[in-house]
């Protein structure tokens, strides 16, 4: 493989740049000492983060957040083990559309999706409860706990339960002892991509949050819609905070390459 | 036993007919029911609201920008992304790894706190761009980013940007380089290399790229609402005014429905565009 050019090396660097500056400005504003919006520059200050305290609304929102990303991505688990079982094992009709079903709320535009689940969770008497915001977010991080289940599913070799099995294991011993240990890297990174997902959801859940529902990126979103200040950048900075620390700990566990590319992640 | 896939996946299969399909269709329905400022929502069956939005060209303007802009965050992906990931794909190991940690990172970091960092770059007179600017003299008023199509544009660039190099990316990765060396054996410059042996190659990842970043341009939500502000509308944004502002469910259960339909005809006419013109190539 060839060695990339200065000219190349120039536009590797100006590219990084752009994709970074927003984020790295976000946070650099974030230390300003003043009561407005500036880039400090030989005066450092924590006074916003301390001041996030102040605001009850972003602390409780932070929780929830946090709450219905786990919940709901262990439940989106929960849901896409034995779906990644029976699409990775079995030829069936149907098994494409279902798959393709599987899949959609990726393909549908989420601000669709939050009209639908506005309209139907109304209907049933669930709007701007906790409990619709976690069937709204299982449904929306399915896709993503399915891709990363199934590539651990289809890549189980066979043989090792055929083995169980000659050696008189049962069939829920096989389940316990070696399918499940075999896919659960499969599993954990599974849910920790599908808790991003749902951590960082806004378009959809802005719909179906209700003042006492808000999630942390819709609290956000409103406070922003009315102004921007610098309080709105250090908990803009502590979410980027916790995102990086998320991603390294997923690059070094599982590798970031293959969780976002999938490999043969779809099983077609 | 021939009904175990069918067992195994139907939890899953239960939730989305409740949960996906059954609220997919009855925001359809919505979308033919009668709304008054008094009465509210009335379940009957009319054509009021389709009438309205194709008939008002206020909503004709609203797609055409909708469309105008993921037209053009597509193409500032297609074409800044994908020379990005070949150099990517070029680079030595840690480099490699790291840098594409940086790239496609921002994928998981939020929509909102990405957005504010373009707010904060180019906001009015405090912007950090637009003040370095004016103090070196290059301009002398700030640069109209907020407020603008053109911001949104970049901003949602930003934003979508990883998808573009992503499957470029995987597209690279199933390249055979052997090929590349054999095309500067036979002396073939690093130009013709690019144009006649990668890019060929690699114009699929491209194009499925370019399929994804358009759809999520479309739909996106936060970024042009916070770029936006209240003047500038596109479908989505307009789509949450009159849910959660005017109240007027059925109208924006009509422009979701366009705006779904729309784009799931896109996408598959552009995937079998895509599939019949490669199939040959790569079947």
């Amino acid at each position: 493989m060839s060695k990339n050019g200065p000219l190349a090396l120039a536009y590797h660097a100006l590219f990084v740049g752009f994709m970074l500056a927003p984020i790295l400005v976000v946070c650099w504003v974030a230390f300003t000492p003043e009561g407005f919006l500036s880039f400090p520059t030989d005066r450092w200050s924590l006074r916003w983060f301390y001041a996030i305290a102040r605001y009850p609304e972003f602390v409780s929102a932070f929780w929830r957040s946090l709450g219905l990303g786990a919940l709901s991505s262990a439940i989106a688990v929960a849901f896409s083990v034995p779906a990644a079982l029976a699409i990775a094992r079995y030829r069936f009709p149907g098994r494409e559309a279902m798959t393709a079903l599987f899949m959609s709320p990726l393909m549908i535009p989420h601000v669709v999706l939050g009209i639908a689940f506005l309209r139907f969770f109304t209907e049933i008497g669930l709007g701007g409860t906790f409990a619709g915001l976690v069937l709204a977010h299982i449904v929306i991080v399915l896709p993503f706990a399915l891709r990363l289940t199934l590539a651990s599913a289809v890549g189980l070799d066979r043989a090792i339960e055929h083995a169980a099995v000659s050696l008189g294991a049962s069939e829920w011993v096989v389940l316990k002892r070696i399918t499940l240990p075999l896919v659960l890297p499969g599993l954990v990174s599974g849910w920790a991509l599908a808790f991003i997902n749902s951590f960082d959801e806004v378009t959809m859940t802005v719909f179906i949050a209700a003042p006492g529902t808000e999630t942390l990126p819709v609290r956000m979103f409103l406070y922003i819609q009315d102004n921007i200040d610098p309080l709105v950048t250090s908990v803009s900075a502590c979410v980027i905070g916790v995102t990086v620390a998320a991603l390294v700990v997923l690059d070094r566990a599982y590798g970031l390459e293959k969780l976002l590319v999938g490999r043969s992640g779809d099983g077609r | 036993m021939k009904s175990t896939p069918y067992l195994l996946s139907l939890p899953a299969l239960l939730l989305f007919a409740v949960v996906v399909v059954v609220p997919l269709v009855m925001t359809v329905a919505l979308s033919f029911h009668d709304w008054g400022q008094y009465k509210g929502i009335e379940p009957v069956f009319i054509l009021k609201n389709w009438r309205e939005v194709f008939t008002d060209s206020y909503y004709g303007e609203m797609f055409a920008r909708t469309f105008r802009i993921a037209f053009f965050v597509t193409l500032l992906a297609a074409l800044f992304g994908a020379p990005e990931a070949y150099i990517l794909n070029r680079m030595k190991s840690p480099w490699r790894g790291v840098f594409l940690l940086v790239i496609l990172g921002p994928l998981l970091i939020s929509v909102v706190a990405r957005t504010l960092g373009w707010a904060l770059l180019f906001g009015g007179n405090s912007g950090l761009v637009n003040k370095a600017l004016m103090s070196t003299g290059l301009i002398s008023s700030p640069l109209p980013f907020m407020f603008t199509e053109a911001g949104m544009v970049v901003a949602l660039a930003h934003v979508l940007m990883p998808y573009m190099v992503l499957a470029v990316w995987a597209a690279l990765q199933r390249l055979d380089p052997q090929i590349e060396n054999a095309a500067v054996a036979l002396g073939a410059g690093p130009f013709t290399v690019v144009r006649r042996i990668v890019l060929p190659q690699v114009m699929p990842g491209i194009l499925s790229g370019s399929i994804i970043v358009f759809v999520l341009a479309a739909s996106a939500f936060a970024t042009p609402a916070i770029i936006g502000g209240r003047r500038l509308k596109v479908a989505s944004t307009l789509a949450y005014d009159e849910f959660l502002n005017t109240l007027n469910w059925p109208l924006g259960a009509v422009i979701a429905v366009l705006l779904l339909v729309a784009l799931v005809l896109i996408v598959v006419s552009a995937s079998r565009l895509v599939e019949r013109r490669y199939a040959q190539v790569f079947g």
